[in-house]
């Protein structure tokens, strides 16, 4: 049976069988644990069972506190000891319209009202900045609408009215957002619209036992949370496949030909076909990567996107498998050449049986059931949060290219006597340096996705990381790496806590994009140089395993360090900056 | 639907919320009776009820719901409407 869980949720199967679900979802033995703290301004004992589910389903193991009814804004500011031992990962603020200190009265003029908006904002401010205290990231709703305006249309320009007021609010907590790291909103004024306002609310419940949403409403609002927490800590999608014949375009362009298939502004189905296309296309624009999977010959199938209608363009996929090889083969290839997991791939084909096959072959890809009409495929894929983002990176809009330069950069490979002709041929440089404040974000989401090159797998939130910049007992380097295929970006990171007159290797990572470039050695290279500038004396490295860092096991003994402990458990090794010996490598230190 | 129907339906719902597959509910059952049965859960048991029966208790009836005798009785009122 399919899960509840996924988009289309069912709604009375979620809350009836709740129990049994969570236990189901409980035996998976990878979940990863996190301490979640609401704040409510409403009850939130439902919000916390529907939260959990959604959140085992992500892979998270959450424990919870809960502050007492309507305590959000004490809880927040003057703390409560339950709370600070409870220690959260990540905070959640559910607040809602409900929780306005006063709308303004008819009477009142417009310097009262923006000192009442002020006020309200004030309080919001107050908590935010009191929370800070927890190091961690904090979830703030925004503001629904209500479900009844007493002005009519009024409502949303008169400055007494309810709608505009909120939506004033509305505009400065995404102000607040953007400009406080660490501050992330959960849209509830698009869900309640998306959902329906009339749906959304429920005077009973609210009357009766004080939640501000119906129970209806609670699985949208629990899918979003845990979405914006996967996305923070790195887990959405990455990859969204795509099947071609009546997904990119109506018909079978084998049969039909090119001239044959409905894609354009010609009919109703060509039209949808190009909305759909061009909804992928903005996914790739923003950093998610394209990728096909298609029975079809190969010619033929990239024919079609010379289509002159074709939003998509060959040069858009990073991965084009067009033959007929059972699909799951060739999305595990697609995986495997990109270098992510399976877990980071979205699936979409109108045909149901390819999607059976794929689910059954491929348990962790994602392949919603979207059914055989491209007008609700969208919908599928925002309805389950795939691709949520909580910042968008420079990097992310230049990932297709870092990916296609990859492609050239394998073709180029192959016709070198030598890899290390290959390497110096690239051309190389790279920036490395101490962290700046113009990196943070982009160092924080590596440090929170990279999984393979990661000695320690430790993850840290923004905030924490802006700490290890501003403390002098850490060593911070951040890489970037360019060669002429073009900029890699910035794609390791190493800390080093400084301990009498050592530096221990606290984090170490590197993006699979430029794994076997020898930039590892680089980064080594300034690392040592910034030890005996602090009159440091030697490295300590260890190496914490994971399901998936094997390929760093031995990356000390690599780098010429002298083993001092292989106990399994946590294995540790000794540079001495005396007698480190720098090695040629291809590439140019800026 | 009839009565014992509609009670059957009733006890696997109870059944649900208190997550105990072999609860068994009777007429004089009552939040006096079910350790877990708190407003909480009470909220939770009405919302079930009112899905699965497609019906919707007023305020006042809430306020007014004893045990789970006076309870099937108002759905069975409810839905011979």
């Amino acid at each position: 049976m399919s899960s509840p869980l996924n988009y289309p949720f069912e709604i009375q199967r979620i809350f009836r069988k709740k129990n049994s679900l969570k236990k189901e979802l409980s035996e998976n033995q990878s979940l990863h644990k996190i301490r979640v703290a609401i704040l409510g301004g409403s009850t939130t004992d439902q919000v916390v069972n529907i939260l959990e589910l959604f959140l085992l389903k992500n892979g998270f193991r959450p424990s919870f506190y809960q502050s007492e009814y309507n305590q959000f804004y004490e809880d927040a500011v003057f703390g409560s000891s339950e709370l600070d031992d409870f220690g959260p990962d990540i905070v959640y603020i559910h607040t809602s319209f409900r929780n306005v200190i006063k709308f303004p009265s008819f009477g009142c003029g417009s310097d009262e009202v923006e000192n009442q908006l002020e006020e309200d904002l004030e309080r919001f401010r107050q908590i935010w900045k009191a929370l800070e205290r927890f190091r961690c990231p904090v979830i703030q709703n925004n503001f629904d609408l209500p479900p009844h305006r007493s002005l009519g249309n009024l409502d949303c320009y008169d400055i007494h009215g309810k709608a505009f007021f909120l939506s004033r609010l509305n505009l400065e907590f995404a102000k607040a957002a953007r400009e406080t790291s660490g501050l992330f909103l959960n849209d509830i004024n698009y869900l309640a619209a998306s959902f329906g306002l009339r749906e959304w609310h429920d005077a009973g419940l609210w009357h009766t036992a004080k939640y501000a949403m119906s129970f209806d409403a609670f699985p949208n609002l629990a899918n979003s949370i845990a979405a914006i927490i996967a996305s923070i800590l790195g887990k959405s999608k990455k990859c969204l496949v795509l099947d071609l014949d009546n997904t990119c375009w109506g018909g079978v362009i084998g049969d039909d030909g090119m001239g044959g298939i409905q894609l354009g502004q010609e009919s109703a189905a060509g039209e949808s076909f190009i909305s759909f296309q061009a909804y992928a296309k903005e996914l790739s624009k923003r950093g998610v990567i394209l990728a096909v999977a298609s029975k079809n010959d190969d010619k033929i199938a990239r024919e079609g996107f010379t289509h002159p209608d074709s939003v998509l363009k060959v040069d858009d996929f990073v991965a084009f498998k067009a033959n007929w090889d059972p699909k799951p083969e060739n999305i595990e290839i697609i995986a495997k050449d990109i270098n992510i997991g399976l877990d980071s791939l979205v699936f979409i084909d109108d045909n149901a049986m390819e999607r059976s096959i794929v689910k059954a072959q491929l348990p962790d890809v994602a392949v919603p059931d979207v059914g055989d009409q491209v007008i609700n495929f969208i919908d599928f894929i925002e309805g389950n949060s795939y691709f949520e983002a909580v910042n968008i990176s420079p990097d992310d809009i230049e990932r297709t290219k870092f990916y296609s330069n990859d492609q050239s950069r394998k073709k180029q490979k192959a016709s070198f006597s030598s890899y290390q002709d290959f390497l110096n041929s690239l051309e190389m440089t790279s920036e490395i340096r101490p962290f700046s404040n113009h990196y943070l974000e982009r160092i924080s989401q590596l440090i929170n996705k990279t999984n393979q090159f990661n000695l320690t797998t430790k993850r840290y939130s923004l905030t924490e990381v802006s700490e290890f910049l501003s403390s002098e007992d850490y060593i911070t380097l951040y890489g970037r790496l360019t060669d002429k295929f073009g900029d890699n970006g910035l794609i390791t990171v190493v800390i080093g806590k400084i301990k009498d007159n050592q530096c221990h290797i606290d984090s170490w990572l590197m993006s699979c994009r430029v794994l076997k470039r020898d930039m590892e050695f680089a980064v080594l290279e300034i690392l040592v140089a910034e030890c005996v500038a602090r009159g440091l004396e030697e490295i300590i490295g260890t190496y914490r395993e994971s399901p998936k860092n094997k390929m760093v096991a031995d990356l000390f003994t690599k780098f010429g360090f002298e083993t001092i402990s292989s106990e399994s458990g946590c294995p540790r090794w000794r540079l001495k900056l005396s007698t480190y010996k720098k090695r040629e490598i291809p590439i140019n230190i800026n | 639907m009839n009565r014992d129907e509609i009670f059957k339906e009733t006890q696997e719902i109870f059944r649900d919320i208190f997550d105990d597959d072999e609860l068994e509910i009777e007429e004089t059952t009552s939040s006096e009776t079910v350790e877990d049965w708190d407003s909480l859960n009470h909220i939770n048991l009405v919302v079930a009820i009112e899905k699965e029966f497609e019906i919707k208790f007023s305020l006042d009836e809430l306020a007014s719901l004893k045990n789970v005798g006076a309870m099937v009785d108002l759905m069975v009122q409810k839905m011979d409407f």
